[in-house]
């Protein structure tokens, strides 16, 4: 016979969160940033072949941090989503807010119904007018972000440094000399290789590109 | 405030694999229409000539824009050659609706492949995927709505532009040369094989396919020619180590007038 104790829902909330926080503190962070021409998404990453950031739309991209099998199953159910929505009404009608909310709905579902909540955090950019960047957090928290986000372990401190010295219309070079910067002031240790992806509106209907950064 | 539709999150679902044809079919989204057991009368517009051939650097497709209903054009400047990706094209001939729908969801289906697998499906892997979308359009070949497309590509494992048909059942066939389909094939076809040479250049393989579908138009009364009075010119798509390119009317015009005025 198996007794259930007795844990308040309080408490319960509080270790979870807690247990993914820490999960998500061991990974590296991503940065995001606009630039004159989109969206600028880097990350750090000594890996060439599993990656982080991904296209998910013509004007939709997504980012992921945490544990790689957790956020690629929500890199690949968001693809489909847009994907099938795209298909059965028009690629117009695909937005980053939709996508965004999803994630939402789905990491909020997890963090209360699953017994292990997913240590993950993933943000979700769109190219347009205005740019749109949305960040989801493991409890399914949706923030809605301007000119700079960060996710990650040491994405405070991160956005922190990203945020300063930011200017409105700066050019991509610019953006990611700005960015790796931001990089080595949050981390302060040697940076061990960078993936960088940008959604560009002068790249025609789909705006990602994948971009080669050398380690620096 | 939610703009345009939103639909759950595709996490649990029974096949979650790299395919989105399978994913329409899990979620039900491809009913399977109750058709009559006897064929019955039903006319629909239909798309005629389109061919492809392989030249030096890749392959020129080219399609004309006319679609006819019986004796009736029933659009003078519908589209039968569609990228399919960045590196390949199909083109059409049958019935429109049904065939204008099929590009769709292969353009789709390539797309999605590429963004969950993060590479693209081989030239070979996307013309045998195309068969299968033939495959499944049998039952409504017995009600006499045929579909019959024409792929072509460039094949950056071999560094060569490639090309394939098809038959009704869903047969898939590599050419080495050219390949046309639709009602006015066969005379595309002999044009092209008199005419056809080893090695040739970009702009003198899109007045070889312009000519050949001109030479179609003059016998296929359903084929549209270069419509010089309206304005209206063939689609002309070529591929090569670049990736596809669609040529504008301003680029496609020479080559019209040239296969008309050399008209006997």
């Amino acid at each position: 016979m198996s007794f259930n104790f007795y844990v308040p829902a309080e408490q319960q909330v509080r270790d979870k969160a807690e247990f993914a926080r820490k999960g998500i503190a061991r990974g590296r962070s991503i940065a995001a940033l606009e630039y004159d021409n989109g969206v600028l998404l880097l990350a750090e990453n000594p890996s060439t072949a599993l990656r982080k950031i991904s296209e998910v739309y013509d004007r939709i991209a997504f980012a992921g941090v945490g544990r790689y099998n957790e956020f690629e199953l929500l890199r690949k159910a968001g693809i489909r989503q847009a994907d099938l929505m795209g298909y059965l009404y028009s690629r117009d009608d695909v937005t980053a807010q939709a996508v965004a909310t999803a994630f939402s709905e789905a990491l909020g579902a997890i963090f209360s119904r699953e017994p292990k909540p997913y240590e993950v955090e993933v943000l979700v950019a769109e190219v347009g007018d205005p740019n749109r960047l949305y960040r989801v957090s493991y409890d399914g928290t949706l923030y809605d972000e301007r000119q700079v986000a960060a996710i990650g372990g040491k994405a405070d401190v991160l956005v922190e440094s990203l945020r300063q010295g930011w200017t409105e219309g700066m050019s991509l070079d610019a953006a990611l000399a700005h960015g790796q910067a931001a990089f080595a002031t949050a981390e302060g240790r040697p940076l061990e290789g960078w993936e960088a992806a940008v959604l560009d509106r002068q790249n025609g209907r789909r705006a990602f590109r994948r971009l080669q950064v050398p380690a620096s | 405030m939610t703009k345009g539709p939103s639909l759950p999150l595709l996490f649990d679902i029974p096949s979650p694999g790299s395919s989105f044809s399978d994913l329409l079919k899990t979620l039900g989204h491809t009913t399977p229409l109750e058709l009559p057991k006897e064929p019955h009368e039903l006319r629909a517009p239909e798309g005629t000539t389109v061919l492809a051939l392989r030249y030096q650097e890749g392959v020129v497709m080219v399609g004309d824009r006319q679609a006819t209903e019986g004796n009736q054009v029933a659009h003078r400047q519908i589209r039968k050659v569609f990228p399919s990706d960045m590196f390949s094209a199909v083109a059409i001939a049958g019935t429109a609706g049904l065939a204008i729908e099929m590009v769709r969801l292969f353009q789709v289906e390539l797309e999605h492949y590429e963004k969950i697998e993060g590479s693209r499906l081989s030239l070979e892997g996307k013309a045998v995927f195309l068969a299968r979308l033939v495959r499944n359009q049998l039952p409504m070949a017995f009600q006499g709505l045929v579909v019959v497309p024409l792929f072509a590509g460039y094949d950056q494992l071999t560094g060569r532009g490639r090309l394939y048909t098809y038959d009704v059942v869903g047969g898939r066939y590599e050419e080495n040369d050219f390949g046309s389909t639709g009602s006015g094939a066969s005379l595309a076809k002999s044009y092209l094989r008199s005419n056809f040479r080893e090695a040739l250049e970009e702009p003198s393989a899109v007045d070889l396919a312009v000519g050949a579908l001109v030479a179609a138009a003059q016998e296929d009364t359903a084929t549209g020619g270069p419509d010089l009075r309206r304005g209206i010119f063939p689609t002309v798509i070529v591929i090569d180590a670049e990736g596809v390119r669609e040529l504008s009317d301003d680029e496609v015009k020479p080559a019209a007038e040239k296969a008309v005025s050399a008209i006997r």
